[in-house]
């Protein structure tokens, strides 16, 4: 049973379709892996509220469709909304804790994420808005006799963009020269006179416009927006990510990448009575992948253990 | 002395739960099921305190440990005749049996304890990071199975007529039991090595001290307390499995950091203080009256006002309330009688 189990969820997945649905559900996580890296590396703070900001941006756009108003202004708004969250949380929360241990840093964006769902709760009830004014790009177009909804091309090339200005942003100007320096060494980096506050403060509106990115394109897949949006989804980055591996930012991305790679192929290839404990498989293939390598599966060097 | 202070670590959670336990007996039968809530809250956040407050590492999947608690108890206490209409595809061992209070609540612990073992024994070897997200792998995998997997238990439903034995005196009695297990643990050799390791992990190490095996002893009792907590739970009011996932798993961790999560002082203070701020928040949103004056919150308000307490007592005061410190007199002593030395001084 097992057997025939498994060459069925393998002649499944390399399906096209299901491919081609995993790789745009991978470049999404892609986005969401980024942002918390690049944070991650700057500050050594693991942002469990990013999902949140991804909420948040997804009720600006909700909040602009329900009053007709065209999507660039929605999109605008969007942006607005995530960049001014996430220079608030920065400044609040971040920067006083970023001599903190990693574990008192990410119980404290933890308190961040349920402070931002329960204010969304709140205002907006339990059932949530609805965003619909790019509805459209759920359209199907066929291409060499594959179905692929038009947000799915979109998430690709949106993905690929970003990560080109990303790059571009690191490697030829001088705050991402900072940026790097802080990631490998930031009490050297500080001491040659890389000002921490400023290098702090990009990678949050850098992550934060990401999370943007990312709350238009999952807003065209799920276009019913509540408190809870986007949560299972960074819980399942945040796995992906610590399985790529945080040190490097390269390592997170392919991670996030992976997991949604992965998932997009579970979801498509697992018969769908068993398609519920689609989490449970994804979550123990993560224990499976961390007890593996706890490092990363990205990563070149175990770490080093200190000795006496 | 040496051992007046010991005791006095015992004594002063055990006090203040006692006091919580006697001032619930003063109060009307509607504000007394906050303090019942509060004392188990008391026994939640101490069971998680012997893994993570011991080693320090930080661990999201004791709430898991803590649902199959409720599930055990939840689904063997509910009676025989009750179980083909509430619970129809369940597998034959666990329909044909009914368990009393105190069983139940030995099987609620006894599996939560077996269940940490087993999965602490592969996990037990990560740390850091990768052991926070293997643990919270370990929660979302408990969770999924528990809502989808209908031959074990109600799926998403309620756990429906479950006898409502947890009264005051039982949350009473079953905050200390974990209490004293806690001191108990953390006074013997087996704690004692396992907060070196968390002091000093190369040190211990260099003096033969498996980091390994000391987390997973922790780790393990600590399963079998939170076990027990859920138990304790499911007996004082009817839930879903949804209940006992991402939302108990901040408030508790929450009590435990605002507390101070390295002492057992700690994990006592944070999880009375943030149940006692949740229940008059909670009793504001009914609307309360006080001096007069009538309070009114919207409903959802509280968990706002726990997670901004929390956030800021992290900025202000990352050590908790208790600074992490066991409780002792000598901070009061030192203020009665000012230092001989510093009068030489002068």
């Amino acid at each position: 049973m097992i057997a025939s189990g498994l060459t069925d969820f393998l002649r499944d997945s390399v399906d096209l379709q299901v491919q081609v649905d995993a790789i745009g559900l991978g470049a999404i996580y892609a986005l969401m892996a980024v942002g918390i890296g690049l944070v991650f590396g700057v500050m050594r703070l693991v942002n469990f509220a990013y999902g949140q900001l991804v909420m948040s941006g997804a009720f600006a756009l909700a909040f602009a469709s329900e009053r007709d108003w065209p999507p660039a202004v929605g999109i605008t708004l969007c942006f607005g909304v995530v960049l001014v969250l996430s220079l608030a949380m920065e400044r609040v929360v971040f920067r006083p804790l970023r001599t903190r241990s990693a574990a008192v840093m990410l119980i404290a964006t933890f308190a961040v994420a349920f402070l931002l769902q329960s204010i969304a709760l709140l205002w907006f009830g339990p059932l949530g808005k609805t965003a619909n004014s790019l509805a459209q790009l759920n359209r199907v177009v066929e291409i060499g006799g594959v179905d692929v909804r038009k947000i799915t091309i979109v998430a690709i090339v949106a993905a690929a963009a970003c990560l080109l200005l990303l790059v571009t942003l690191l490697n030829r100007t001088s705050i991402g020269l900072y940026m790097r320096a802080a990631a490998i060494d930031s009490q050297t980096a500080r001491l040659i006179g890389v000002r921490a506050n400023a290098v702090s403060t990009v990678s949050v509106l850098v992550a934060g416009a990401l999370a943007a990115v990312v709350a238009v394109l999952l807003t065209v897949q799920i276009p019913t927006i509540t408190p809870t949006f986007a949560l299972q989804e960074t819980i399942i980055v945040l796995a992906g990510v610590v399985v790529g591996g945080m040190t490097r930012l390269v390592s997170a991305t392919l991670g996030g990448f992976l997991i949604g790679y992965v998932s997009g192929l579970l979801g498509g290839a697992l018969p769908s009575s068993q398609s519920q404990y689609l989490p449970s498989f994804l979550f123990g293939l993560v224990i499976l992948v961390l007890l593996l390598r706890p490092d990363g599966l990205f990563t070149r060097s175990r770490g080093l253990v200190e000795r006496v | 002395m040496r051992a007046g202070r010991a005791a006095l670590e015992l004594l002063a959670p055990a006090a203040l739960v006692v006091a919580a336990g006697l001032l619930g007996t003063l109060v009307s039968q509607a504000t007394e099921i906050y303090f019942v809530s509060a004392l188990i809250s008391v026994s939640t956040v101490v069971a998680i305190y012997v893994f993570v407050g011991n080693s320090g590492v930080l661990s999201f999947g004791h709430i898991s440990f803590f649902a199959v608690g409720v599930w055990a108890a939840g689904v063997l206490s509910i009676p025989e005749t009750e179980k083909p209409a509430t619970m129809p595809y369940l597998f034959d061992f666990l329909s044909s049996s009914t368990v009393g209070n105190v069983p139940s609540l030995l099987i609620a612990a006894a599996v939560g304890g077996v269940f940490a073992l087993l999965v602490g024994l592969p996990l037990m070897r990560l740390s850091g990071l990768a052991a926070g997200i293997a643990t919270f792998a370990v929660l979302g995998i408990t969770n999924n199975l528990l809502r989808y997997y209908e031959k074990i238990g109600p799926g998403l439903n309620t756990f429906s007529s479950v006898p409502e034995t947890t009264d005051l005196l039982q949350a009473t009695i079953g905050a200390l039991l974990v209490i004293a297990a806690a001191f108990a643990y953390q006074r013997s050799r087996l704690g004692r090595q396992l907060r070196a390791t968390r002091e000093e992990p190369a040190a211990a190490r260099a003096v033969g001290v498996s980091i390994y095996r000391q987390r997973l002893a922790a780790f393990a009792l600590s399963g079998f307390l939170a076990g027990f907590a859920g138990g304790l739970y499911i007996h004082f009011i009817p839930i879903n499995v949804d209940a006992v996932y991402l939302e108990l798993t901040f408030i508790t961790l929450a009590m435990l950091v605002i507390g101070g999560a390295t002492s057992l002082w700690g994990a006592v203070v944070g999880a009375l203080f943030v149940s006692g701020l949740d229940s008059v928040l909670a009793e504001m949103e009914d609307g309360m009256t006080l001096l007069g004056r009538t309070i009114d919150l919207p409903s959802g308000s509280r968990i706002i006002v726990v997670s901004a307490t929390m956030a800021l007592v992290l900025v202000l005061r990352p050590g908790g309330l208790t600074g992490g410190r066991e409780f002792s007199l000598d901070p009061l002593l030192r203020r009665l009688q000012p230092a001989p030395s510093q009068e030489a001084a002068k």
